[in-house]
């Protein structure tokens, strides 16, 4: 099997299945299987691709060439296969969650929520395998458009202002200030491919970089740097296993590692003369703000909302470091925060589901009734606060081992900070659900659905043993890092 | 033998089937040699287009008259390009017409519909294959008649004020090309296009030259609907039948454009006037008020068709502002969103037919919910509203992409950032229509569940297709049009 097969056929499953799935429309229980079966193909083709590229194969796949010199091209490079991996895997888990939630919660409109649920994956992929500027820039407003009807699934008025919010913010950054530096440094590189060492080494100015490099850095907006973070919580109008797979898997991260490409692979770190030192208050800011913010909701989504806006700020603040340590870290991090932030949102949704909650001051003693829920709940708290053996520890101590190495006093009293505040806003929520007395009158419902306690199971395990199997994902890590 | 002919054939042809059609009149076969015509045009386009491509530009002298006496027919890449395209969009929409029409117009008049199209076609075939000043009059006035005649058809009566503001209108352009064509006649004594560039280098007199360009750009302005003589556009393209409205929107003010980028770049390349007046810049002017204003109007209309005519005006600013650029990315983006453009709006236009066809109505108000009805029509209309927004992918991308890096090359950063603010407008026109359509619940009105018939649906779906695939395959529309702007600044010097 050629490499560029490999490929196409990563590319492939997704779309073939939401063909698929909406040829399946009047038989849910074969339209669920084939999503199950196209999310088990792609991890498994992804999979296939990992031993090449740990050899050091660099899998590559051109398609057209829409403009003179700038093809569709797909380079499979380790950073960009361990986004793959983790997308896709989480893909499985939340299926087996959407079908449990998705039943049980009579949502209208269910073959139109499968096929945009692959179509996004597919184009997560296309953003993942990317391998220059224009390719990566097509999958990313892909992914926008494809996520929109998620986001807007419930169709009432809550949903339309959300959907415009969602839609607007994530349009306006890229049009106005991503695809303008597209261009521009098409115009000053002469490419746009991923480059290790960057493309921009001597080809602008010092302020010329600096605003090319804050043109991308706001533009890619589903990185959720404030000012233009609020698309996040407007997200959250979607049905939960949206928010759980695509707004703390999926897009954030096709936004955060979409920055890591840029600055490793365009600007080459410090390669091209740009400074990063703005980009790094920045990032600390949106830490600490939207920490504040996600302290004083009470509605456990728009709490977990802010939690990832300040969370995905990590990577880019570590970026903003531009230690290699740092960067292997904001890589790792993608994925440890994946596991501990999908398993989260799962809680949430299964809290709806079994009991119609959705703010945190409701959830005293809920914990008796749903154990397996709120002890998964727990550890994914564990993992974003950043506590061994939970895998978020993995990544944050790697971030301030970067920071400390490159002696930014400010980024580790950012993180230590932040620590807390992350703390101080989960813990209150475990606390509650199992030290406090549940209230009188809902004695009613138990665990949700099987499918459901299964998926989050399932992710709260896994955070919890990555970091004992955690030499694949550092090792691809490891290699972006060396790419600087 | 007959490759020999194909310039003239290409132009005669559809002539000649417009009188046949009135002498058999039976609905049938009119449609049926409506049909012929305009397979045969796009046929021969496409010959050749393939055979200036492979020898170069192609002199075709009427009746061996030879040029400057005689009338020179020419088809270099640029309107080879430009043949196709309206050809493409005329065998498209036959389909669609046979079965249109006969919903919307009395069984008496279809014929003349089949007739008066088949000369609007001939006319804009000829606007584009002709190397002579007069005979492109002659084919501006056949086309502009035919079409008064095809927006009049339109079913409620508005359609008649309609006509008649473009009659006016539409004259008063035609009367402004003669006149700037007289002046031209006077400088040079001669009518050939290529002839009078030459000519005019040897012309010294300025004022004569300032005002023949100007008597020109207005002329033809009105034709294209450069703003702001654009009034007549939008009652025209909301009241004429819906299949007209979608044939005029992607072929009619394109070829008018390609007749003004003709002017500017080939006969007046030489022309001391045009140096001594800043032309480039009014129309820069022009196209950002074009822009800006028509898109919001856009934004704020009820009427389907109202909103889509004021975005073809805006979308023509788009083609103003890379022509203005005057660089190779500039004229590329001005060329490819012909192409471009045309294929969107067609898209468009026709999948609003349907929405006319099915709901009596093309308000937005009243079609509330209408995705949970016509689900194919209103994903269509989703569609080819990203590549009128230029998401990328999309063939409005294509254009987006040169113009912005046109203005960078300019160091106009401000332009450049211009294009990418106004294209969100775009977004939130047709942002407007996905949230009526789907996140509204339908009302009584509202039609039963179906779609309509795939005579129509099937060339909709095929332009939405086209809106996608010229946005990644683009050896036509970036490639081929490349060669034709790299001619045209080399005949200009530029």
């Amino acid at each position: 099997m050629s490499s560029d097969f490999a490929i196409a056929l990563t590319l492939a499953i997704p779309l073939g299945g939401a063909i698929l799935i909406a040829l399946c429309h009047r038989a849910p229980n074969v339209r669920e299987a084939v999503t199950l079966a196209a999310a088990v193909a792609l991890f498994a083709s992804a999979l296939a691709l990992l031993p090449r590229v740990l050899a050091g194969e660099r899998p590559s796949l051109a398609l057209l060439e829409p403009f003179p010199g700038i093809a569709v091209r797909f380079d499979v490079e380790p950073f960009g296969l361990l986004f793959a991996l983790v997308a896709s895997a989480l893909w499985i888990v939340s299926t087996v969650y959407s079908i449990g939630y998705m039943r049980s919660n009579n949502e209208g409109h269910q073959t139109r929520f499968y096929v945009c649920f692959a179509l996004a994956l597919g184009s997560t992929i296309g953003v993942a395998f990317a391998g220059n500027l224009l390719t990566l820039l097509f999958f990313y407003e892909a992914l926008t458009f494809a996520t929109y009807p998620l986001v807007t699934h419930h169709g009432d008025d809550e949903a339309r202002r959300g959907g415009r919010t969602y839609l607007g913010v994530l349009l306006l950054t890229s049009t106005v200030f991503l695809f303008p530096a597209v261009v521009w440094t098409w115009l000053a590189a002469g490419t746009l491919d991923f480059v290790p060492g960057g493309i921009l080494a001597g080809k602008l100015s010092r302020t010329d970089a600096t605003i090319l490099l804050a043109l991308f850095m706001l533009g890619i907006g589903k990185a959720a740097l404030m000012p233009f973070h609020r698309w996040l919580p407007a997200a959250m109008v979607a049905p939960t296993p949206v928010s759980a797979l695509l707004h703390a898997v999926a897009v954030v991260k096709a936004g955060v590692f979409a920055v890591l490409k840029v600055a490793v692979f365009t600007f080459g770190l410090g390669a091209s003369g740009a400074s990063f030192d703005w980009l790094l208050y920045l990032a600390a800011f949106t830490i600490l703000a939207a920490s504040l913010v996600a302290l004083r909701s009470d509605n456990l989504k728009r709490r977990l909302a802010y939690s990832t806006v300040s969370q995905l700020s990590y990577i880019v603040l570590s970026v903003a470091v531009l230690a290699p340590l740092s960067v292997v870290a904001a890589a790792l991090h993608i994925v440890t925060h994946a596991f501990g932030k999908i398993t989260l949102f799962f809680a949430a949704g299964a809290i709806y589901t079994a009991s119609g909650k959705t703010e945190v001051s409701q959830l005293d003693g809920i914990g008796r009734r749903m154990p397996w829920t709120m002890a998964a709940f727990a550890v994914g708290a564990l993992s974003l606060i950043g506590i061994p053996p939970a895998a978020g520890f993995l990544s944050k101590w790697l971030m301030f081992q970067g920071a400390a190495g490159a002696g930014h006093w400010t980024v580790l009293a950012v993180l230590a900070t932040s620590t807390l505040l992350n703390a101080a806003y989960f813990l209150p929520v475990v606390y509650a659900a199992f030290f406090r007395r549940a209230p009188q009158e809902d004695a009613t419902h138990g665990e949700a659905p099987w499918t459901m306690v299964s998926a989050l199971t399932l992710t709260a395990a896994i955070t919890i043993v990555l970091p004992f199997f955690s030499a694949v994902p550092l090792r691809l890590a490891r290699m972006l890092a060396g790419a600087t | 033998m007959i490759a020999e002919h194909l310039p003239a054939l290409q132009v005669v042809v559809p002539l000649v089937c417009a009188p046949a059609i009135v002498l058999v009149r039976r609905l049938g076969a009119a449609w049926a040699i409506a049909t012929l015509a305009s397979w045969s045009a796009l046929a021969i386009a496409i010959a050749l287009a393939l055979q200036v491509a492979e020898t170069g530009p192609i002199s075709y002298a009427i009746g061996s008259w030879p040029p400057p006496w005689g009338i020179e027919y020419r088809v270099d890449p640029l309107s080879a390009f430009v043949l196709i395209l309206v050809s493409l969009v005329g065998a498209i929409a036959m389909p669609y017409a046979k079965v249109s029409i006969a919903a919307e117009l009395p069984q008496e008049q279809e014929y003349l519909f089949f007739a008066m199209y088949c000369l609007c076609l001939c006319g804009l075939l000829g606007i584009t294959i002709t190397g002579d000043a007069f005979n492109l009059f002659v084919f501006l006035e056949i086309s502009s008649l035919s079409t008064y005649v095809l927006i009049a058809l339109g079913k409620s009566r508005r359609a008649l004020a309609a006509a008649y503001q473009y009659l006016v209108m539409g004259t008063i352009g035609a009367t402004f090309y003669v006149i700037g064509i007289g002046l031209l006649y006077l400088m040079t004594g001669t009518l050939n296009l290529a002839d009078m560039a030459e000519r005019l280098a040897g012309v010294h007199e300025v004022r004569p030259q300032i005002a023949a360009v100007a008597f020109v750009t207005v002329g033809i302005g009105l034709k294209l609907a450069l703003f702001p003589l654009h009034q007549w556009l939008p009652n025209a393209y909301t009241h004429a039948p819906s299949v007209v409205t979608a044939f005029l929107a992607a072929t009619a003010t394109k070829v008018s454009i390609y007749v003004l980028i003709r002017f500017y770049f080939s006969i007046f390349r030489h022309a001391e006037g045009l140096r001594e007046v800043p032309f480039q810049e009014f129309l820069l002017g022009l196209a950002i008020l074009a822009i800006v204003s028509m898109s919001l109007v856009a934004l704020f209309q009820d009427e389907l068709k109202r909103m889509l005519a004021y975005s073809s005006v805006a979308q023509v600013g788009y083609i103003m502002l890379g022509v203005s650029l005057a660089s190779p990315s500039g004229l590329t983006a001005a060329t490819t969103h012909l192409f471009n453009h045309g294929v969107t709006k067609g898209a468009l236009f026709f999948l609003v037919g349907l929405l006319a066809l099915r709901c009596g109505s093309t308000r937005l108000s009243m079609l509330s919910g209408i995705a949970s009805r016509m689900p194919v029509t209103a994903l269509g209309i989703v569609l080819a509203g990203l590549s009128l927004i230029g998401v990328p992918g999309t063939a409005g991308f294509v254009t987006k992409w040169y113009l912005v890096r046109g203005s960078m090359e300019r160091g106009s950063w401000w332009l450049a950032a211009l294009i990418v603010a106004t294209s969100l407008i775009a977004l939130g026109y047709v942002w407007r229509f996905v949230e009526v359509a789907y996140l509204r619940e339908p009302g009584p009105e509202a039609p039963r569940k179906g779609e309509p018939p795939l005579w129509m649906l099937g060339p909709a779906g095929l332009l939405v297709a086209a809106c996608f695939y010229f946005g990644v395959e683009t050896s036509f529309n970036v490639g081929f049009v490349g060669e034709a702007v790299r001619l045209l600044l080399r005949q200009s010097g530029a």
